[in-house]
Order: C-alpha cells, then sequence, then structure tokens
C-alpha cells in the first residue's frame, strides 16, 4: 500500500474524482498557491510575514488540529528558534544557513523541555501549563540581557545575499526575499504532508479522535504528545528562524503569550486540523491587522471580536468551512 | 550576607502573604468557575485588570475606598453575569477548549476597550488615607495597606467558606461541582447556578484588581503576567480546589518574595521553577482530583 492510498482510504475522506485528487496532492496545490501568491498580494513584505507567521501556525495546528492538543506555549517555541538564529547570525556571524538549522534545533529543544513538563498533566491543564511555561522563557529571555538585547531585542540580524550553488541572491530584494523564505515553506509543507500520511500521522488523528480507543489498541499516548509536540517546535523554530532572517531584528515580544494566542487565533480562524487553514488564517488575520489599523489604533478590538465571532459561529474557520462544504 | 537579618525575612514573609493574598482571590476566583463549568477562564487577568480601572475611576470621581472597594467587583460581577449569559453558554457540550478560546478572545476586547476609554498609559493609584503609613508588627513596621490586603482576603475567605458551606445554595454548588447531572436531575436549575458561579469568580477577579490598584498601579497590560501567575497557583494547588488555591496562592507570595530578597533577577522565573517541580512530583497538584482532568 503506497504512502498516497492511506490517505484515500481515510474513511473521513470520500473519494470525489477531482477532491481527492487534489487532496492527495494537497502539499503540490499549497506550495503552488504560495509561489503564485506575490502576483496577488501588492505589498512583498507583507506577503513574506504571511508565510513566516503561516508557518508558525501550521507547526501550532499540528499539535491543535490534527492532535487535539491546545498548546498556549508555542511562542516559547517561536521565539526560541528566532533568538537562536538570531544570536548565530548577528552575535557569531555564522551564515544564514547555519542560523536556519540552529533556529530549527532551538525550537525543538524549546518543545522537548516544555513538553516533557507540560505532557505530565492532562486535558484542560496542558494549555495553562504551556502558557506558564512560556512565560518562564520569556523572563528568562529577558533577564538574559548580554545574549538577547533584553526588553530592547536582538538587532542587527542582516543577511545581505544568500549564495547557493555559486549563484548569489539579492536577499535585500522583496521578491527574493519571499522566494527564498518560501522555499523552506514549500519544504516545511511536503514535509508535514509526509509525516501526516504516515502511520504515526494516521496515530495521531486516533488519538485525537478516541484517546481511550488509541491506548486500547496499544498506542503510547504520552509519547505519540510528546513526539508531535517536538515536531511541532521543529517546524515553529524554522518559522522563527526564518522570521528573524526576515525582519533582521528578534524582538523579545516574539516570546510573548500574546504570540502564542496569535498562532492560535490563526489556527481557528483558517480552520484548524486543515492543511492549508493555517495559511489563510495568518493572510486573513495579518491583512485584517494592516486594514484595520488604517482606520483606528485598536485594530485589536476588531481582531478580538472577529475571533470571538468565529468560537462562536465558524468553529472549522474560512478554510474548514470551505472545505466541508466542497465536500458535500 | 551583611544586613540580612531575622527582621528582614520576617517582613519580607509578610510581604509575599500579601502578594499571595491577591494570588489567593484569583486562583479561587479560577478553580470556583474551573470546579463548576469546566471552563478555563482566560479573561481572568483582564476582569482583573477591569476591576482595578473601575476602582480608579471611581476614586477619581470622588467615591470613597469603602465603597469603590464594593461597587468594582459589583459592576465587573455583573458584566461577568452578562458574558456567561451570552457567550459562553452556547459553547457548553462542544468541547473543553471552547469556552477557553472564547475568553481569550474577549480578554482582547476588554484591554483595548479600556485603551479605547483610558489610554495606552498606566496610572498610579493613591492608598486611600486611613490606610497609609506602617504600623509594627513585631518583626518591624509594615506598610498598613499591604496588612489591610491580607485582613480583607482572609475576610472574603471566610464569608465565601461560609457561603458555601452553610447556606443552601452553597451546598447547591458544592453538589454542582461533583455532579451537575444528578443536581439537575433534583430539580435544581443548573444553568443559573453556572451564571451566578461565573459572576462570583470574576468579581473575585476584579476584587484582587482594587486591592492591587493602590499597591502597583493600573496599565491595560496588568492582567496578562498576573494570568500566568494565577494559573501556576492553581497547578500548584489543584485545579478545582479552593483550598489548594489558597495555600498554593499564599506559597507562591512567599516564594516570589523570598526570591527578589535572594536573587531579585531570578523572582519571576522562581514560581515557574516552582511549578516545573510540582508537576514532576504531583502532576494533579497538591489537592487536584485525579481523573477530573481527562
Amino acid at each position: 500500500m503506497t504512502v498516497d492510498n492511506v490517505v484515500a482510504l481515510r474513511p473521513s475522506e470520500p473519494a470525489r474524482g477531482w477532491l481527492s485528487l487534489a487532496r492527495r496532492r494537497r502539499a503540490w496545490l499549497a506550495s503552488l498557491l504560495l509561489i503564485l501568491f506575490p502576483l496577488i498580494v501588492p505589498f512583498k513584505a507583507l506577503a513574506a510575514q504571511i508565510l513566516v507567521y503561516g508557518l508558525y501556525a501550521l507547526g501550532l495546528n499540528l499539535l491543535f488540529g490534527y492532535l487535539g492538543l491546545l498548546s498556549f506555549g508555542h511562542a516559547a517555541l517561536f521565539g526560541v528558534g528566532a533568538y537562536f538564529c538570531g544570536i548565530a547570525v548577528a552575535t557569531f556571524g555564522l551564515p544564514w544557513w547555519a542560523g536556519i538549522g540552529l533556529g530549527i534545533f532551538g525550537g525543538t529543544l524549546a518543545a522537548a523541555l516544555i513538553g516533557a513538563l507540560a505532557i505530565r498533566t492532562r486535558g484542560i491543564y496542558f494549555a495553562m501549563v504551556t502558557l506558564a511555561l512560556a512565560q518562564c522563557v520569556y523572563y528568562l529571555f529577558y533577564e538574559e540581557a548580554g545574549w538577547t538585547g533584553g526588553e530592547s531585542g536582538l538587532t542587527g540580524v542582516d543577511v545581505k545575499t544568500i549564495d547557493l550553488f555559486g549563484v548569489s541572491f539579492n536577499f535585500v530584494d522583496p521578491l527574493v526575499h519571499y522566494y527564498v523564505i518560501c522555499a523552506f515553506v514549500v519544504a516545511a509543507l511536503f514535509a508535514l504532508s509526509r509525516i501526516l500520511a504516515s502511520p504515526f500521522g494516521a496515530v495521531i488523528e486516533g488519538v485525537r479522535e478516541n484517546e481511550a480507543r488509541a491506548r486500547a489498541s496499544g498506542i503510547d499516548v504520552s509519547r505519540v504528545r510528546l513526539v508531535t509536540f517536538i515536531v511541532s517546535g521543529a517546524f515553529c523554530g524554522l518559522a522563527g528562524a526564518l522570521l528573524s532572517l526576515n525582519l533582521s531584528i528578534v524582538s523579545i515580544e516574539t516570546l510573548n503569550y500574546e504570540t502564542s494566542g496569535l498562532a492560535v487565533m490563526m489556527c481557528l480562524l483558517g480552520g484548524m486540523g486543515t492543511f492549508f487553514g493555517p495559511f489563510v488564517g495568518a493572510a486573513l488575520f495579518l491583512l485584517l491587522e494592516n486594514i484595520v489599523s488604517l482606520y483606528t489604533v485598536h485594530w485589536q478590538l476588531i481582531v478580538g471580536a472577529a475571533f470571538v465571532a468565529c468560537v462562536l459561529f465558524f468553529p472549522r474557520g474560512v478554510w474548514g468551512t470551505l472545505m466541508q462544504g466542497l465536500e458535500k | 550576607m551583611a544586613g540580612l537579618t531575622l527582621q528582614l525575612l520576617g517582613l519580607q514573609l509578610f510581604t509575599g502573604v500579601a502578594l499571595g493574598a491577591l494570588y489567593v482571590l484569583l486562583a479561587v476566583g479560577l478553580s470556583l468557575i474551573f470546579g463548576m463549568l469546566t471552563v478555563v477562564n482566560f479573561a481572568h487577568g483582564a476582569f482583573y485588570m477591569l476591576g482595578a480601572y473601575v476602582g480608579m475611576w471611581l476614586l477619581m470621581h470622588g467615591v470613597n475606598f469603602w465603597l469603590a472597594l464594593a461597587l468594582a467587583p459589583l459592576a465587573v460581577g455583573l458584566l461577568g453575569l452578562a458574558v456567561e449569559r451570552t457567550l459562553i453558554r452556547p459553547l457548553y457540550g462542544r468541547g473543553i477548549d471552547y469556552p477557553l478560546l472564547l475568553t481569550f478572545g474577549l480578554s482582547y476586547i476588554i484591554v483595548e476597550g479600556v485603551r479605547v476609554v483610558f489610554g495606552n498609559t498606566g496610572y498610579p493609584v493613591d492608598t486611600p488615607e486611613i490606610l497609609q503609613g506602617a504600623v509594627n508588627i513585631g518583626v518591624g513596621y509594615f506598610p498598613l495597606y499591604r496588612l489591610f490586603v491580607i485582613a480583607a482576603t482572609a475576610v472574603i475567605l471566610l464569608a465565601l467558606w461560609l457561603f458555601l458551606e452553610r447556606t443552601s445554595f452553597g451546598l447547591i454548588v458544592r453538589a454542582g461541582a461533583r455532579d451537575p447531572q444528578i443536581v439537575r436531575i433534583l430539580g435544581v436549575d443548573v444553568a443559573r447556578v453556572w451564571l451566578i458561579v461565573f459572576g462570583l469568580g470574576t468579581a473575585l477577579a476584579a476584587l484582587a484588581g482594587v486591592l492591587a490598584a493602590p499597591l502597583q498601579g493600573v496599565i491595560p497590560e496588568m492582567g496578562g503576567p498576573i494570568l500566568a501567575e494565577a494559573f501556576v497557583v492553581t497547578v500548584v494547588g489543584g485545579m478545582g480546589s479552593l483550598v489548594g488555591a489558597v495555600l498554593a496562592g499564599l506559597l507562591v507570595g512567599v516564594v516570589v518574595s523570598m526570591t527578589s530578597l535572594f536573587a531579585p533577577e531570578m523572582s519571576r522565573v522562581a514560581i515557574f521553577a516552582l511549578m516545573a517541580v510540582v508537576l514532576l512530583i504531583k502532576p494533579q497538584g497538591f489537592f487536584g482530583r485525579a481523573g477530573l482532568m481527562s
């Protein structure tokens, strides 16, 4: 049985001609959309931000949407990735690719530490414990100003050119900038698609649907949770590294509790547990923020109200509702 | 260590208890709401902040401190009733994450709403005249206002205890926390009980806010960090347990004030370290009921 067959045979997904084809090729389609995206959006810098935050929300989505575990501490994974990459490039002068590698490592490490503690609690405790532990990471990075720049943040994460196979790309050019980030996001999309289509991906969704049954089938639920949390951390670490390269600075707010909430909002707005939802959510959130802040400084009021309305009336999110409509 | 006397330790201990008193009020509200409604109120910090602002507003308009101390929690409690009735009630039975997400979104609205009305900057709040100064408590002079915070919290806890243990409505609350279905079968309007408990919890948060205002002033962001700390308290004490909330609140307050004496730069990290240790030893907290959370 090939990987693609496993996906097609899932009972929740009707094998409808083009839709099931689209589902099997979801990573290709999502990548194509992201590659064409800057042609639609006039602001390239905003498009790059949407990519970064979409990837960050994708990391949370694996945990929240697919495994059903709500974390309010993902800012720690995202922020540690950003700081590791930033410190590598700005302080040690390492090349950009080493920064990205260290960013992924940072996110993974933070996820392993936070996950090992938080996984000991169950159910609703998890959101509170992850929030508290992320707050702890925030204070630690805030106090270690020698490394992190403390309150004023880390500056000087400047990457001017990206040399690849003898070709030098001008990283300052917004479009090149976008496509470099896009390349990593596409790689992450394929990795996620691969993970979800693997037997482990089926186990993840099995745990979400019925924990008791998964346990009875001999699955070590705590281990599945921890591994998923760590994988989620790798995605968020990559997103953090890309954020620091994108903005050339890492601000302490990256580790803030509101940044954790941001990923949750984006996930829910887009549609949790859907493959492309996080990017739709990130795009909606950032576009909404940009448009509303043209008219009022109190954009959080509108964003908060939109989120509350989404929880009440569209719990599947925009993309999720759309997908559900197509399946009928 | 020069200058470190038993006196200093004693005063720092009292400072910790005063800080802990605020944690206790917040954590008791959180626990009460969770124990009954199984809702984790992420807007609890925002209600705390709102309480502080309403209190400040009343004081600015010449209302005396004692009246403000009663009116601000009442106003915020009424808002809590409205929130439960209109926003949270439709979400019962739709999974434990939804009320949590909703209250998270609500906290954005409340914080930004306060910014709209009062602006982004904070305000200092004067200690009421009658509570200014310091009194000798045996180990040295201690600010009278902090002593008042401890006393006020003790009075509130006593009243809450009497309400829960000695009134018939308290009996319903306790029974409802254990098994809402049986209580409903016995003909009790559980929805009404939940409504009141949510209002009571938010009023307690607002009361903590009013009490905290003279200590640290008010600022729209004041609810964020204290929400994380209140979560630590409920995790350490055991979610849904009021005794746990009280003991853990005091413990966390003392831990914060003691570490700020010995290692000031670690004072904000210390309580999370405490939580980590508790999680390793007793994941359900001191007084948590196993299985409640699953």
